[in-house]
């Protein structure tokens, strides 16, 4: 295989790829997981209620 | 969920107040050396005739503190504080944080010491001597365990995407160093580079734009990705597009360091890649941008009352600007005009005090009471005014290096009729003047904010635990 056909197929592999990369992300079944991915954000408060409590215990 | 979710006391905070606070320190220090720099383009006599306070010498001293120190103790603290908090674990490794820590600030001292003294191996952003080389390898190898072992031992099913962006800023400029540090020593603080000729100017400048795509910018936006949606109190506008973003920047970045060698020696197709990946790179800068500020759609009022959002979003906005500003200085015809002229430091000053160091100064702002058991600022107001001084002093900044580097591309390729050149190049100098002191101004006012930064983090780090609590909206 001359260089010119390999850069050609590695280019149509990348384009591939990244079709479906973009599949992968915007296809329905994957927006469940992603919601909860975006809010791992704000998991890592604590309760309203707790939050004095913890405080007290917390040293350092 | 929340019986799940460890305490503050799990955390390794140590670590992170301590890169948090030379973060600040290291940001005064390499922006104070950048004004003393600036001002001796202006008031030339400002070197005293002293090799060590040359400009020569300053300079990269000034890069150096400004991106090793300044943005990548940023970038340690950040990242220690959004992986633990996102996978809700401790860090793998307390030792190997503190050996960061002191690891990193040891090479940074070493690199105050020596760049003065001359001793460099005149790669740009790569400067260090060998031996300091090998100990910026070690500790990013380290840094590298650390983070990645966090990750492994997550108690969360999901790899929070500000944690992608991070792992891939580790993992390339562990890469690009090591790659473009391999070198012949002749002596403790003398080298040769690997390579030669076109070839060590090729992978230099791989290196070199690359440690601006994935530390001055996969990191950053890391932390973006954390910290705008923390602030605004919303989830990041789309998911999706932030894996999309990630893959296409990580793929593109690579390969447009050629356009920082646009007709040189380099051969022609290699300069042409280079600008048509640039080109393209605009799309995945862009995505991010907009997936950044989009965050904040239905909750804009929020941009009048908290001055932190407004570092963060007025940072996206420099970050679009200067990307779409990249992409067409990257155009070979566009470049015949503003290479090695005084637009490319400004294009880059718009990224490293618009972009860079303000996202980091609105992520410290909200990390740094959090550090210390509060939850906000000792001051509110001045955080405002230290908002409105960098957003002054950049513009100003980067206001000045527009007109000055037209000015001279123009000047410089100006021919008369019989094809001598117009201008000497001394008269170019003598043109930029006027610019040479508003930009000195505008990096004042920059350099001024971060001094208020420190009274008021000093005035925050040593408050009483639980005594500056946000009131609720």
């Amino acid at each position: 295989m001359d260089y010119g056909t390999f850069r050609g197929i590695v280019t149509v592999g990348m384009l591939i790829l990244f079709i479906g990369i973009y599949a992968w992300a915007y296809s329905s079944r994957r927006k469940k997981s992603f919601d909860e991915a975006a809010n791992l954000v704000f998991a890592d408060e604590q309760p309203k209620q707790t939050n004095k409590d913890q405080e007290k215990s917390t040293h350092e | 969920m929340s019986h799940t979710s460890p305490s503050h006391a799990d955390y390794n905070y140590t670590v992170i107040r301590q890169f948090a606070i030379a973060t600040v320190i290291l940001g005064i220090v390499g922006m104070a050396v950048g004004v003393f720099i600036a001002a001796q383009l202006y008031w030339p006599s400002l070197n005293f005739d002293t090799p060590w306070l040359t400009f020569s010498r300053l300079r990269p001293l000034h890069t150096n503190a400004v991106i090793f120190g300044f943005g990548t103790s940023a970038l340690f603290a950040t990242s220690y504080y959004v992986v633990q908090r996102t996978c809700q674990v401790r860090l793998f490794s307390d030792k190997l944080a503190a050996f960061t820590f002191y690891g990193w600030m040891a090479i940074i001292a070493s690199a105050v010491i020596t760049l003065p003294l001359g001793f460099t191996s005149s790669k740009e952003y790569a400067e260090l001597e060998w031996p300091i080389d090998i100990a910026i390898a070690i500790v990013w190898v380290a840094y590298a365990i650390n983070f990645f072992g966090t990750l492994m031992k997550r108690k969360t099913s999901h790899i929070y995407v500000a944690n992608w962006f991070y792992g891939g800023f580790i993992l390339v400029v562990a890469i690009l160093h090591i790659v473009n540090s391999a070198a012949v020593p002749v002596s403790w603080l003398k080298s040769y580079s690997a390579y030669a000729g076109a070839t060590d100017a090729m992978v230099q400048w791989w290196y070199g734009h690359n440690a601006v795509g994935f530390l001055l910018t996969a990191g950053f936006l890391g932390m973006m990705y954390y910290f705008v949606p923390k602030q605004a109190e919303r989830p990041v506008y789309s998911y999706r597009l932030s894996i999309v973003h990630f893959w296409a920047l990580v793929a593109l970045y690579i390969w447009a360091g050629s356009h920082h060698l646009h007709y040189t020696a380099l051969p022609d197709w290699t300069q042409t890649v280079g600008m048509v990946m640039s080109v393209i790179l605009f799309a995945p800068s862009w995505g991010g941008m907009i997936n950044g500020i989009m965050t904040l759609s239905g909750a804009w009022h929020k941009l009048r009352t908290d001055p932190i959002l407004r570092f963060l979003i007025v940072s996206l906005s420099f970050y679009g600007m200067s990307t779409f500003e990249g992409p067409m200085m990257s155009i070979k015809t566009v470049n015949a005009l503003s290479h090695y002229t005084d637009w490319t430091v400004g294009h880059v000053h718009s990224g490293a005090l618009g972009w860079v160091a303000m996202v980091s100064v609105g992520a410290l702002y909200h990390m740094i009471p959090r550090l210390y058991g509060n939850t906000r600022m000792y001051s509110k107001s001045l955080i405002n005014t230290h908002f409105w001084l960098a957003t002054i002093g950049t513009v100003l900044y980067i206001v000045a290096m527009w007109i000055s580097g037209v000015m001279q591309g123009l000047m410089w390729s100006a021919v008369n009729a019989d094809g001598t050149l117009t201008y000497s190049f001394v008269e170019s100098v003598e043109a930029s003047m006027p610019f040479y002191l508003m930009r000195t101004i505008g990096g004042a006012f920059f350099l001024f904010g971060m001094f208020i930064m420190l009274y008021n983090v000093i005035k925050t780090i040593t408050a009483p635990k639980g005594s500056l609590i946000e009131e609720e909206a």
